[in-house]
């Protein structure tokens, strides 16, 4: 009987010939990764232990993300901590100017490769598995643990298999495929599976659509998402990195827990509504409601690809009178090609602000906080109550092509309807 | 010994952030966090919850981020236990972790309500509703997830690791 390619990483990590769907192994670690929200309970975790140093300084990585630049004097402390715990340790550490959402600056520095088992205080860990890399997220104790021992247990997840097949239709995106399935499966329709994205579709698809699939597979309740890795990967990982890595794929006569086909030949651009993401419907079905808000970033949709796709709806035109659209660049590296290519000027022109990189809004830290009764559409992850501000808030969740049409129109909108 | 504890009945997919609001996580203090627990979802809980009642929830319970300031707030708001048909999967290995006791029995959380007793033996895998007098099965846990609970959290079961191969290291 074959294997998987996540069983093949974790076999592998755990030194064995062969691991189980259900069996808990121990495993070594590849990365492992916290920010400035999950680092001060695992740096004061990791000093009950007794130990002095991490396990190995070049496999812990730091990123202040989410409330940086500070938004407060608490954020600011929090912050400091992670900064000090990260120089005195000799980590890697992602100072603001030169860094940005951790999930988008791992994969810029190629620190994400296949094969890799990583483990980060943040549920959009899984985002990695866009590189044939084993990734999830745990909490912080969990990472303190594993900073200090450079192991984590793992209970081996069975594998759902997603195969997208037929020919995806014009402005439908990764983001599309992911709401999609999501909506299809509910939110806990992989709850600690493994999702293996396949097919003709996927083979095709670009990396950033891939890494944004890959980011949202927790939506779906998922323990990871995972990508084989192919001529794409190899390309995005040849210009960023000379670390060697090896690939797994999954056997032909490997065990699936479930095999699930799409044919999104006939696929719409798509949004979430209020209150789960799989409260999914076509864009062009829900015209009749009114937005305050777009977002326009993070790490689900904070890449250049993202902001070429908005940019190419917002250009030559103006953003609704009554909403604000925020724009916001994944990372450094992002904000800097985009400013090259013109990008900025036609989102400043469009009537959008263009923000420094951070997660901010995504969970109602600070950059765009809703009021009681305000609506946002928004390219992040999660529309859960509450989640960018008041509890009477509301998120629509959608690419950044319904987002930018939809800041254009002020209300929700698909593409197609701007001509 | 079996505990006691008074029920607040919640919904399916109670996610991380009507437990413990991203606003509130300037701060990794236990009691300010319980200050603010399940605000989102009940703004008068945490003024509500005595020490020693118990969550009882639906499906997928703690989806959503992996902020271990939940399970946190949660234990810190003097919650004993929760109850809940399914736990997202970072929720459970949180709430495990730090010694919040996390209990998977769907067929209770069906026919609980709110202002019930309980009666868990987490031990044995057992819930009983002392209203109705039912008594119901409740999923065992891996003897390795039990060695974490016995320990009193991951952090001992790994603290009492790393003394043994430092006392072993010493020896040789």
């Amino acid at each position: 009987m074959g294997m998987t390619m996540a069983e093949k990483i974790l076999a592998r990590a755990a030194g064995r010939s062969r691991v189980e769907p259900g069996e808990i192994v121990e495993v070594a670690v590849d990365l492992v990764m916290t920010n400035d929200i999950t680092a001060p309970l695992s740096i004061a975790e990791f000093k009950k232990l007794g130990v002095e140093r991490v396990f190995d300084p070049k496999k812990v990585v730091f990123v202040p993300d989410h409330f940086v630049p500070a938004k407060d004097i608490k954020a600011a402390e929090q912050s400091k901590i992670m900064r000090e715990f990260a120089l005195e340790q000799n980590a890697i550490y992602f100072e603001i100017g030169r860094a940005g959402i951790e999930h988008v600056v791992l994969p810029e520095h190629g620190l994400t490769r296949p094969g890799m088992v990583i483990i980060g205080a943040d549920s959009h860990t899984c985002t990695y598995g866009a590189f044939n890399a084993f990734a999830t997220g745990m909490g912080s104790t969990d990472i303190a643990a594993a900073m200090a021992t450079g192991t984590t247990w793992m209970r081996v997840p069975p594998t759902i298999k997603f195969v997208y097949t037929g020919t995806l239709p014009p402005f439908v995106t990764g983001k599309d495929l992911i709401l999609y399935t999501i909506g299809q499966i509910g939110v806990d329709g992989a709850l600690y599976a493994c999702m293996e994205f396949t097919g003709p579709v996927i083979d095709e698809l670009p990396m950033d659509d891939r890494i944004t699939m890959a980011n949202m597979a927790i939506e779906a309740g998922a323990k990871t998402g995972i990508f084989a890795c192919d001529d794409k990967t190899r390309e995005w990982l040849a210009k960023v990195t000379t670390e060697p890595y090896e690939p797994v794929d999954s056997d032909p006569d490997a065990r699936y827990a479930q095999v699930i086909e799409f044919d999104v030949s006939n696929l719409r651009p798509l949004v979430a509504l209020p209150h789960l993401p799989s409260n999914v419907r076509p864009a062009d079905e829900v015209r009749d409601l009114p937005i305050d808000q777009v977002v326009i970033g993070s790490c689900t949709n904070g890449r250049l690809s993202d902001l070429r796709i908005a940019a190419e709806i917002l250009k030559g035109r103006q953003v609704h009178p009554r909403v604000r659209c925020i724009v916001i660049p994944g990372s450094q590296e992002v904000a800097k090609q985009a400013t090259k290519e013109g990008l900025v000027d036609i989102f400043l022109e469009a009537g959008a602000v263009f923000s420094v990189s951070t997660c901010g809004p995504c969970l109602g830290g600070y950059m765009g906080v809703l009021a009681k009764g305000e609506r946002c559409v928004s390219t992040t992850n999660r529309n859960f109550r509450g989640r960018m501000g008041h509890r009477e808030s509301e998120v629509i969740l959608a690419s950044p092509a319904v987002a930018a049409a939809s800041a254009v129109l002020g209300r929700v909108a698909s593409p197609f309807e701007l001509n | 010994m079996p505990m006691r504890g008074r029920v607040w009945k919640f919904g399916d997919n109670i996610d991380t952030d009507v437990i413990i609001p991203a606003r509130y996580l300037v701060t990794i203090d236990p009691q300010e966090l319980a200050q603010h627990v399940m605000e989102d979802i009940d703004p008068e809980f945490a003024a509500k919850v005595r020490p020693g009642d118990i969550i009882v929830a639906g499906r997928n319970f703690g989806c959503g981020s992996s902020r271990e300031h939940a399970p946190i707030a949660i234990k810190a708001a003097g919650v004993q236990a929760v109850v809940a048909e399914s736990f997202a999967r970072i929720f459970f290995r949180n709430a495990i972790n730090i010694g919040l006791p996390v209990v998977e029995a769907p067929e209770a959380v069906r026919e609980t309500e709110t202002g019930d007793e309980l009666e868990i033996d987490t031990e044995n895998g057992i819930v009983r509703n002392l209203r109705t007098g039912k008594t119901y099965k409740a999923t065992q846990y891996d003897e390795f997830i039990q060695h974490i609970i016995r320990a009193g959290g991951l952090l001992n079961a790994v603290r009492e690791r790393i003394q043994a191969r430092k006392a072993a290291e010493a020896g040789q």
